[in-house]
């Protein structure tokens, strides 16, 4: 089984950490994960702006990318939701469309958001973690509503070890992000941030927990411009934890000023 | 509000307003919230309910292909029953229409039950302009009308508005157009309503002339139907002399077993009921009950355009059942008005777009008035793909595009002001398509890290107002992995 990490251009520059842990993850499991060096952007902010066309070299860059690959895993849900679903309908719409239409459907089977890869493809929810603190889930709308991800990040937080899940009110609501929908509705964006916010502070967690850092992104930021205590932190930086991790727990801290 | 959609600013302008609005954002978030749940029960009544919803869009996408079929078989039915169909092109057009036949009667007062159509193309102005006075009497309009106000919800026109408010523009305004609110009006619910009850019947029983619209036309037969809950509908129907109904052309179904389909999927949407309280159908006129003359005004106002789009059309398929908008986390903050059209919400803002065109930056902006979160699809009982034509849309705003106004196909050009965008986002395709300069951005992102500002410049100053950057870390994940795995791995 060979099996290449697309760690997304998100957390390729902001968030190494979760690019890491999906790593140290998936080889505790025994999966040897390559990561092709062509790989770049999936295309979301471009596509979900208008800009479609922007996208096709994008879907021949990914295709080309993971062609020796069986699985293609990323820690992220749009990411995957945006191969698995929009890219067989870039194609579509192609000017040239032959061949990228050959490029989605090799690429669209392949890929797998990391929760679905343990559940579906490896066929584990007990990946031997440990994280000792109170946690909120927060299922992306992407994680939701486009991939079905379902119960598998819940069934997988509930396998860890040390690790209480709290619920999180109005959990299915979108948090506000939505790419370009931060800046184009900023205060529309920043009113539902706040709710999210506000339903993530009342659950009194530690931690606030996605299959994806974009939305995090957006949470975190408004979490630590109000100095709340809950930190953002991906699910897999909390399934890579162990026991025997001698590290500082899992999560990211305040800014490094 | 003052009772014009014209002259509106763009959404995000008109959103930045009402989501400072603590009044609006509580009587919103309690009513969609209330109803979401509800009909979320509704529906997990029935266990073959994603059938229906695939039967509902089915049938609809096969009436919409065969559209000019359908409605020659309507206007033969309704001409026969003793009716007669009128065609509109435009908002003007129907208008006009409607104007000239009320005139035709001599009368210079008619009541209305809530027409979307009519909503959409202004028709209260310009009976209006022609000395004629037009009563709303669906309980939510005729508070919209007596507050000098617009709707801001498809099922809920006055969702806006609470009891307090209500009893307000009852004591202050139900004077002006008729019998007065009792004295001492209270807003208890009982009381409201027994004040719009009889400020209506005087309305009802003097009116000669009848306006409405329709939920659902059946070509077979050429009976219209309208699905409501007060029974004020019923009253419209059936007591003026003359009936005329504006009705857009899409909300045609071919057979009575098709509309069985809609007949489950829309009240279980839209009030989260098994069955609404009333359900009026009438076919031409009858001898001896109901209307002695029946107009049908068959609107198109940009819907044959909107067919024309193989990706938008789905827009069509709209029942009206305001499910979409009871679930969007967008709509919900920023309310109705902010969509500047008789369509508000994640429909009105595809629907709204396509009918008008994109030329304003109203229009222009609607596309871009969601998260993409997916709510809307998920709940749509006719599984309009919302979150698909939206990102289509965006398309056409930003880069042009073939499409048809008015029959004729043209290209339209970019709409203004995206050009620092788009020069932004080739230049991110740039780099995404050229590790390499990928990777020396986020170099120069790493060394530079202590430097960032706290607050961004230009449009990024909308994200950097309420939510703090994130750091960014000194090494990029494909550094740290050409660094510690790059030899093992080859490259």
């Amino acid at each position: 089984m060979r099996v290449a990490l697309f760690v997304t251009c998100i957390n390729d520059t902001l968030h190494p950490d979760t690019g890491r842990a999906v790593i140290t993850l998936l080889e505790r499991l025994g999966v040897e994960v390559g990561f092709p060096e062509e790989q770049s952007c999936c295309g979301q902010p471009q596509f979900n702006t208008g800009y479609r066309h922007l996208t096709e070299p994008l879907v021949r860059r990914y295709e080309r990318a993971f062609r020796d690959y069986d699985y293609v895993v990323t820690p992220s849900g749009s990411c995957a939701a945006m191969v698995r679903d929009n890219y067989p309908r870039i194609a579509a719409e192609g000017r040239d469309s032959r061949d990228l239409a050959e490029a989605a459907a090799r690429a669209v089977p392949k890929t797998y958001e990391l929760t679905e890869f343990l559940v579906d493809v490896l066929k584990v929810t007990d990946v031997g973690a440990y994280y000792p603190h109170t946690v909120t889930y927060h299922p992306t709308c992407h994680g939701l509503r486009m991939l079905r991800l379902g119960d598998r990040p819940r069934r997988l937080l509930e396998h860890v070890k040390g690790l209480e899940l709290r619920e999180l009110p109005g959990a299915e609501e979108c948090c506000g992000f939505g790419g370009t929908f931060a800046v184009k509705n900023p205060a529309v964006s920043a009113a539902m941030g706040a709710d999210k916010v506000r339903a993530v502070r009342e659950t009194g967690a530690e931690a606030v927990c996605t299959v994806d850092n974009s939305c995090l992104l957006h949470i975190g930021g408004m979490l630590r411009r109000e100095g709340a205590a809950a930190r953002p932190v991906h699910i897999a930086e909390i399934l890579a934890a162990t026991e025997a991790d001698t590290r500082k727990p899992a999560g990211r801290e305040g800014s490094p000023r | 509000m003052s009772g014009t959609y014209l002259g509106m600013p763009a959404f995000p302008t008109a959103a930045a307003s009402s989501t400072q609005d603590g009044r609006l954002r509580a009587n919103l978030r309690y009513a969609t919230h209330t109803i979401r749940d509800k009909r979320a029960k509704a529906v997990a009544e029935l266990d073959d309910w994603a059938r229906l919803r695939a039967a509902g869009a089915a049938v609809k996408d096969r009436t919409l292909r065969h559209l000019d079929h359908y409605l020659e078989q309507l206007e033969e039915a309704v001409t026969a029953a003793g009716g007669q169909v009128h065609w509109a092109a435009d908002a003007a057009e129907a208008n006009a229409i409607v104007a000239r036949l009320v005139r035709e009667t001599g009368e210079r007062e008619v009541v209305k039950v809530k027409s979307m159509a009519t909503q959409e193309t202004g028709l209260n102005r310009t009976l209006a302009e022609a000395g004629i006075s037009a009563y709303e009497t669906d309980l939510a309009e005729l508070i919209v009308q007596l507050g000098d106000d617009l709707p801001s919800h498809i099922l809920v026109p006055a969702i806006h508005r609470n009891r307090g408010e209500i009893r307000d523009i009852f004591r202050e305004q139900m004077g002006r157009w008729g019998r007065a609110a009792p004295e001492g009006l209270s807003d208890a619910p009982g009381e409201l309503a027994e004040a719009a009850r009889l400020h209506l019947r005087e309305k009802f029983l003097n009116a000669k002339v009848g306006i409405s619209g329709a939920n659902f036309m059946v070509a077979e037969t050429g009976t219209l139907v309208v699905v409501e809950s007060e029974g004020n509908g019923r009253m419209c129907l059936t007591l003026p002399e003359t009936l005329i109904s504006v009705v857009g052309i899409e909300k045609i179904v071919p057979t009575w077993q098709d509309l069985e389909i809609f007949l489950q999927l829309l009240p279980r949407s839209s009030t989260a009921e098994r069955m609404n309280p009333y359900t009026s159908m009438w076919t031409g006129t009858t001898d001896g009950d109901g209307p002695r003359t029946f107009h049908l005004v068959l609107l198109d106002n940009g819907r044959t355009d909107t067919l024309a789009d193989t990706v938008g059309r789905q827009a069509l398929r709209c029942i009206r059942c305001s499910a979409c908008l009871n679930v969007c986390p967008v709509y919900e903050r920023a309310g109705g008005h902010a969509y500047g059209s008789a369509y508000p919400g994640p429909i009105g803002a595809i629907l709204t777009p396509q009918l008008r065109g994109t030329a304003s930056e109203l229009d222009a902006s609607l596309p871009y008035a969601s998260s993409l979160c997916g709510a809307c699809y998920e709940v749509c009982p006719v599984a309009i793909d919302i979150p698909e034509v939206l990102v289509h849309l965006r398309e056409r705003v930003v880069q042009g595009g073939k499409v048809t106004r008015r029959g004729v196909k043209t290209v339209l050009k970019p709409a203004k002001g995206h050009a620092a965008e788009r020069a932004a986002m080739r230049a991110a395709g740039f780099a995404f398509d050229h590790p390499g300069v990928l990777r020396a951005g986020q170099r120069l992102a790493g060394r530079t890290r202590r430097l960032h500002p706290r607050r961004l410049p230009g449009p990024g100053h909308a994200w950097s107002d309420t939510r703090d950057l994130p750091p960014v870390p000194a090494e990029s994940f494909r550094d740290w992995w050409r660094r510690t795995r790059g030899e093992e791995q080859g490259k």
